[in-house]
């Protein structure tokens, strides 16, 4: 089970794979249900060329690491990985990645949306977009329809 | 007494404040207004107290982080 923070790129199914062959998790798991959230180029109809994270270093490790702690008992999961990405980000980037590893589908497909969700709208990032006009801090998360 | 206060996102942009102390605070919103010298609270912002969601009216003691913040917006 594992959270991470980082500053680079990141390719997330290279991360799902290399996660899933040092977890040892061969001959074990049923099922993995995946999140992978991508940069788009644009947001509330205008274009967004680039974006910056900023977090709440210790406050996100602590509520991420509490996320996959709470997924776990609420699901018999055999894995969770999460890597989410700080700093500097333009379009087509990934931002961030969960994987559910469990043994029946409907554990890990469960978890994934719970734990994408409630990151969503308690972990502390925030994203400041760089548009044609300037920068603006983005109010609120769009509803996911 | 001694409370560390930070502030992020455009809240730390809009106060021009990201990391300070207070002292004699006895609750997280006394810890806004003495940090802020009694600026206005947006109806949004957030506060945690040690990693942790809190509330305004929360008792905090000497060394507790306090953390002021608007809606996340990660993922």
């Amino acid at each position: 089970m594992t959270a991470q923070i980082i500053k680079h790129i990141f390719d997330p199914w290279q991360a799902i794979a290399k996660h899933q062959e040092a977890a040892n998790l061969s001959q074990k798991f049923g099922a993995t249900a995946t999140f992978v959230g991508t940069m788009r180029d644009f947001n509330d109809n205008a274009d967004v060329s680039a974006m910056t994270l900023e977090h709440y270093p210790a406050m996100t490790a602590h509520y991420l690491e509490k996320l996959i702690e709470e997924a776990k008992i609420k699901w018999p999961l055999l894995d969770v990985l999460i890597i989410h990405r700080v700093g500097e980000i333009t379009s087509s980037e990934t931002i961030m990645l969960i994987a559910c590893w469990s043994a029946h589908r409907r554990a890990s497909l469960d978890a994934c949306n719970w734990l994408i969700e409630e990151l969503k709208h308690r972990a502390p990032f925030w994203k400041k977009e760089t548009r044609p006009d300037g920068e603006r801090w983005v109010e609120k998360n769009t509803d996911g329809l | 007494m001694t409370i560390h206060v930070k502030f992020f996102a455009s809240l730390k942009d809009k106060l021009n404040l990201e990391d300070t102390t207070v002292e004699q605070a006895n609750t997280a919103g006394q810890a806004w207004d003495i940090a802020t010298d009694n600026a206005d609270r947006p109806s949004n912002v957030l506060v945690a107290i040690n990693l942790e969601y809190a509330q305004f009216d929360d008792t905090i003691k000497a060394g507790d982080e306090v953390a002021f913040f608007p809606p996340v917006t990660g993922g």
